[in-house]
């Protein structure tokens, strides 16, 4: 095939295609952008959310957690854990949370290990806050199983 | 070497080479830490080993850019570069800049660096790849700018090839889409979606220019196959990553809260996105077969074939593997992951880099025709354990993945094993993945090793 195709051509199809690549993105980017602060319920965003993400973040949780499949594999997925661990009970979920934060690092030899955070207790209630609101979040129900 | 500043490239990439041994130093011990919970813990906790040894892997590909670059443009250009000086004081403030940040993951907690002046008045950090510190990231900036702008004014005041304007087009994109990595909206799903537009659009867009345009050059230098031929190729490559990769972006917009046309839109382009891959096969092979001339230094063709079919393998099979959308609905986040992730950065990043090196260090020490024989047998050597070592590296993870995805997410909520069970019944996966890493390594000693290999009679 390649020597029908002469420079020209190939750098034709590099500038025509690019182009029309770069409009398609970037338009679904746009629409993207709109539709997402619905999908995700952008308006349920409070304040302790909105901390709550950035205690995730300053912590570096993503360093050995997936969150909604992205992140790291070493410990469980964490976009479901409010109905994993809380049972979809925001006040049980909270409690469970302030109790595992606690208790880290687990005493049991050679088990895989998360580091103490040492977090406040406000801070654990965002975390909490953060995640319950993840899991709601319109993800074409991905996980397959509640597992994660 | 025909340009004195050329030389700028020499400590680009030794310093590289370096950052790559400590990337596979790290990637030992979280194997490590797999396994055995207690390894080094509390000292250094999972999440510090990975980001040192991702960010490792980041800024030794960026150095292995620039000194690939440094090389090739004032010959390409048919002009000394535009100022060796700058290129040499940014080498120094990158270097200190990349140990310090590094240093700082290893000793101060994450939770401090995060509380640091910048990053409280502009929150970048904790997000995969992009750990840095916000003033870090600004370095990272300032330094890719300076890079740039001297690559620019070279390629302007010189001759300007087919191969430099491609590089550049993917500098300045490199560059554009880092910008995103300022850019942090408390929506996550916001968040997540931007957060790609510097992951993906780098490594399956803007990088592969860089690629293909670094491929060519020492295809063209080692085959002497004419321009013509070669930049045609080059222009149906990129043309292909372009038109497959934008919107193949979508086979990560599956499952984090973006809109449902994405599973479709997502699927089909990305389908596509093993076709540049395959054509650089295409690329390295024909233009090996139709050579024109016979250059003694056998091995750096043997590492630019190398880097066109590791790099395929990597990203394009294992890529497709999981980037239809009913599929990656099992495979998101697994092991699987993973394993794709390991082989595609090294067969076309990590190899694309040791492909220039394997070319011009020789030159750059003053042996124009290549190392001797003696020492291209070990750095053949070399090449062997590190390719196999990475395949059998990321077979047992692919062997991981899919036991992961049999137990964990196949059955259901009522048979499904837990996450930590499921990584319990992996462990001898693991071991395996943990021999072939100590695999890699020799094979990157073996890779030192050469550069001492004396010769025993001088040759021409
Ligand atoms: C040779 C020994 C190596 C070992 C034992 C090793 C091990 C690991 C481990 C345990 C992780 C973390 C996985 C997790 O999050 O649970 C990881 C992540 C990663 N490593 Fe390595 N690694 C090695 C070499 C390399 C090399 C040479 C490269 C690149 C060329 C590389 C690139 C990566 C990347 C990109 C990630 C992130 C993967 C993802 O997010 O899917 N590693 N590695
Ligand atoms: C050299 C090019 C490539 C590199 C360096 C690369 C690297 C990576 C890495 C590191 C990840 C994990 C990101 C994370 O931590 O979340 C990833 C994910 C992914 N890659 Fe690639 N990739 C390349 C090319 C491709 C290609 C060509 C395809 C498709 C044909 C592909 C399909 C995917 C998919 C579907 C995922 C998401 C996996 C998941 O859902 O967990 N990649 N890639
Ligand atoms: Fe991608």
């Amino acid at each position: 095939m390649s020597e029908r195709i002469t420079k020209n051509m190939a750098r034709n199809i590099y500038f025509g295609g690019g182009l029309f690549a770069i409009l398609v993105f970037t338009g679904l980017t746009f629409d993207t952008v709109k539709q997402i602060p619905k999908l995700s319920h952008d308006d349920k965003i409070t304040a302790s959310v909105a901390l709550g993400k950035k205690v995730w973040e300053n912590n570096n949780c993503v360093g050995c957690h997936t969150i909604m499949g992205e992140g790291a594999y070493y410990a469980p997925e964490l976009g479901n854990a409010f109905q994993r661990l809380g049972g979809g009970d925001e006040e049980v979920f909270k409690t469970y949370l302030a109790g595992w934060m606690a208790a880290q690092p687990m005493d049991i030899a050679n088990r895989r290990k998360m580091p103490q955070f040492h977090l406040t207790p406000e801070q654990v209630t965002n975390l909490a806050d953060f995640l319950i609101w993840t899991s709601r979040v319109n993800n074409q129900e991905w996980p397959p199983n509640i597992k994660g | 070497m025909k340009y004195s500043s050329q030389m700028v490239a020499k400590p680009y990439f030794i310093f590289a080479l370096i950052l790559l041994a400590g990337e596979i130093v790290f990637g030992l011990a979280m194997g490590a830490q797999y396994l055995y919970g207690d390894f080094l813990f509390p000292a250094i906790p999972f999440n510090v080993l990975r980001m040192v040894h991702t960010n490792l892997l980041i800024v030794l590909l960026l150095f292995g850019f620039m000194g690939a670059t440094y090389y090739l443009i004032p010959e390409e250009s048919e002009r000394e570069l535009w100022s060796p000086m700058l290129a040499k004081l940014t080498f120094w403030i990158f270097a200190a800049a990349g140990v310090a940040t590094i240093l700082g993951y290893l000793f101060v907690p994450y939770a401090t660096l995060s509380a640091s002046l910048a990053n409280s008045f502009w929150p970048t950090m904790g997000r995969e790849f992009l750990e840095q510190p916000t003033i870090t990231k600004v370095g990272i900036v300032l330094v890719v700018l300076s890079y740039i702008f001297n690559t620019t004014m070279t390629v302007i005041k010189g001759r300007k090839t087919t191969i430099s304007v491609i590089l550049l087009t993917g500098l300045f994109g490199l560059a554009f889409f880092f910008l995103f990595a300022f850019y942090v909206p408390q929506n996550l799903a916001m968040d997540k979606f931007f957060w790609w537009f510097v992951v993906h659009l780098w490594v399956e867009g803007t990088w592969e220019l860089i690629l293909g345009a670094l491929l060519a050059f020492v295809l063209i230098k080692t085959t002497g196959v004419d321009r013509e031929h070669i930049d045609k190729w080059l222009y149906l490559i990129i043309a292909m990553t372009l038109i497959s990769g934008l919107a193949g972006t979508g086979h990560h917009f599956f499952y984090i809260g973006t809109p449902g046309y994405w599973l479709w839109i997502g699927s089909i382009a990305s389908a596509a996105e093993p076709i540049p891959f395959f054509l650089m096969i295409l690329f390295a092979f024909n233009m090996s077969k139709n050579r024109r001339i016979q250059h003694d230094n056998k091995i750096a063709l043997t590492w630019a074939k190398g880097t066109a079919v590791v790099g395929f393998l990597g990203a394009g099979v294992w890529g497709f593997f999981h980037t239809l959308a009913p599929v990656n609905y099992y495979t998101h986040g697994t092991q699987l992951t993973a394993a794709h992730g390991h082989l595609s950065f090294f067969g076309a990043y990590v190899m694309i880099c040791f492909t220039l090196i394997s070319y011009a260090m020789p030159i750059l020490r003053g042996r124009p025709h290549g190392n001797g024989p003696k020492s291209q047998k070990v750095e053949l050597a070399s090449f062997w354990m590190m390719v196999l070592g990475m395949i059998g590296l990321t077979l047992a993870l692919t062997v991981a993945g899919i036991m992961q995805i049999e137990m964990q997410r196949l059955p259901d909520a009522a048979h499904a094993l837990g996450f930590m069970e499921t990584q319990a019944a992996i462990s001898k996966v693991y071991m395996v993945r943990l021999a072939f890493g100590v695999m890699v390594l020799l094979g990157l000693l073996t890779y030192f090793y050469s550069f001492f290999v004396k010769e025993e009679k001088a040759y021409a």
